[in-house]
């Protein structure tokens, strides 16, 4: 698996973190239910197929969504995580 | 048909001219009591367990591929009863001797052998842990042996000891864990669940579950619909999927855990060595493939097969505890897909839909669990209360926090296990 990190290029899985679906993203907000809690932290779509999910770009430490098949590992888009994003 | 020792002896006079499939080939009937959806380990023995323990056998089995297609024949067969937590310690001790009656129970060779398992320890620090499980093992009555470094070395002369980053310090030894031949299993439970009545249905995907008014009403399926009193949902990597079905999002990631075997050899390791530190573990087949494996790749995949850094990582851990297993070649790896929960411990509940049971869960770690598993779920869906030695594997425990089961201690998270 090679991942595009958008500032360094393609670069191979071994300089990646991954950190699970790009729900991370969606945290739930501070006055948020038990409910909506429980289901941000344990349950997952855990889609057979096209994923977000979000990694880490170690050496230069961007953190990145990827669009990924869970069926065939292949990554067809990246981008940056923007900024207030998480 | 009885297999036995003059059975042998008799075939071996006729040509072999006498032996029958293990299982029928049935169509699926309009209408079951129950419902198993995937014949995997866990799904063939609790139809098995429904019929030998609850004379329940209006049974079907629905299983997509091919009986023991999934999981359950691309494990590494480690069957042990060495966890340390309320929950899993009385389920897995329970699972266990299950294990060391069950080639009699169901008349079937799965080459069950305890030949012994041997958790390493690296430094003080790990020593005390190991002592603290195998307190734990020993309260639960089953057995650990606590090894000092010579006493490793006896069993395993030719790790490296003096590794610089992981001197081996001893190891915790549980000689009733083991090995068994994990298609056996598979085929001993679907033999033993279709002699007593339980239509095992191959190729017949589940695509739908019908609900009405929140009752379970049957299954939808690439041969038929076919209805139901109850159905049990038992598809490890595919627990997502089939539960969406029935309006359910579960706490499950699937993930890829792969595993690796090399051309056979002699015997030379007797028996399942784990080296946690390097995230490695190793034991050698009755065939003489010496069977390997680590830890999962980490990202959620239905691939089935994994990447390059964790087998590269795996061979490294391996050369580093054993450097003689450099000089046998790897013939095959593959991977498999892992229903891993948050707390890295199973699910065998109900759920919010009357009939529709769930058993799911089983992380990187349920082959071990098939005949305790089979065992409880059956209870459950025959019963319609949890077995005892599973009554803590509840589905709302992530949401009320009470229960969980984390036996890494490292949170339950997914991603941690
Ligand atoms: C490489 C590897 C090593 C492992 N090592 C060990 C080990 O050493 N010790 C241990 O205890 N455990 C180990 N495990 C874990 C163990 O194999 C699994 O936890 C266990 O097999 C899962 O349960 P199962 O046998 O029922 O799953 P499976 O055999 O996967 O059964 C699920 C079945 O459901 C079917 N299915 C899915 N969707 C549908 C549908 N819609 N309709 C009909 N059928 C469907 C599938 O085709 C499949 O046959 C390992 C796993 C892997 C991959
Ligand atoms: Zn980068």
């Amino acid at each position: 698996m090679r991942i595009e990190c958008p500032h360094c290029g393609e670069r191979d899985l071994r300089e990646f973190t991954y950190r699970g679906h790009a729900l991370a993203l969606s945290r739930p907000s501070e006055g948020a239910s038990a409910e909506e809690w429980d289901d941000f932290l344990h349950n997952r779509d855990n889609p057979a197929g096209a994923t977000q999910d979000l990694w880490r770009h170690d050496p230069c430490g961007a953190w990145l969504v990827a669009e990924r098949s869970t069926t065939t590992h292949q990554v067809r888009a990246t981008r940056a995580v923007r900024g207030g994003e998480a | 048909m009885r297999y036995s020792g003059f059975r042998v002896f008799r075939e071996g006079l006729r040509r072999n001219s006498g032996w029958q499939p293990l299982w029928r080939d049935p169509e699926p009937k309009p209408a079951y009591d129950i419902v198993i959806i995937g014949g995997g380990g866990h799904g063939l023995a609790t139809a098995y367990y429904l019929a030998s323990e609850h004379g329940l056998t209006n049974i079907a089995v629905l299983e997509k591929g091919y009986l023991g297609g999934g999981n359950v024949g691309r494990n590494t067969t480690i069957v042990r009863a060495n966890y340390l937590l309320p929950g899993n310690s009385e389920f897995y001790s329970h699972s266990l001797k299950l294990w060391e009656g069950l080639e009699g129970a169901l008349n079937f060779n799965v080459m069950h052998s305890q030949r012994g398992v041997l958790n390493l320890f690296h430094s003080d620090g790990q020593r005390d842990a190991a002592v603290r499980r195998g307190n734990a093992m020993i309260n639960q009555g089953d057995d650990a042996i606590l090894l000092d470094r010579e006493g490793v070395r006896e069993k395993v002369p030719f790790l490296d000891f003096d590794n610089h980053r992981f001197p081996v310090y001893g190891g915790l030894f549980h000689p009733r864990g083991g090995t068994a031949r994990h298609d056996a299993v598979a085929w001993g439970f679907a033999r033993g669940a279709d002699m007593r009545g339980v239509d095992l249905i191959q190729n017949c995907e589940v695509t739908g579950i019908d609900i009405e008014g929140g009752l379970v009403r049957g299954v939808q399926t690439t041969r038929g619909a076919i209805r139901a009193g109850k159905v049990g949902i038992v598809v490890a990597g595919r627990s997502s999927q089939v539960a969406a079905m029935a309006g359910l999002r579960l706490p499950i990631e699937s993930h890829v855990l792969q595993a690796f075997v090399t051309e056979g050899l002699k015997p030379c390791l007797d028996h399942v060595v784990t080296f946690g530190m390097g995230h490695f573990y190793i034991s050698q087949s009755d065939k003489g493939g010496l069977v390997f494996g680590g830890d999962l790749d980490f990202y959620a995949s239905y691939a089935a097969r994994g990447n390059l850094p964790m087998a590269e990582h795996v061979m490294e851990a391996g050369m580093s505890l054993m450097p003689m297993i450099g000089q046998a070649r790897v013939l095959r790896s593959w991977g498999g897909i892992m229903d891993m929960s948050p707390d890295g411990s199973p699910i065998i509940d109900r759920t919010p839909v009357e009939g529709l049971y769930l058993n799911c869960g089983w992380c990187y770690g349920g082959f071990k669990a098939v005949p305790g598993s089979g065992f409880a779920f059956a209870h459950l869906l025959a019963q319609d209360r949890p077995h005892e030695t599973a009554a803590r594997y509840r589905l709302d425990r992530f949401r009320t926090g009470s229960g969980l089961m984390d036996e890494e201690g490292t949170g339950s998270q997914h991603n941690l296990h």
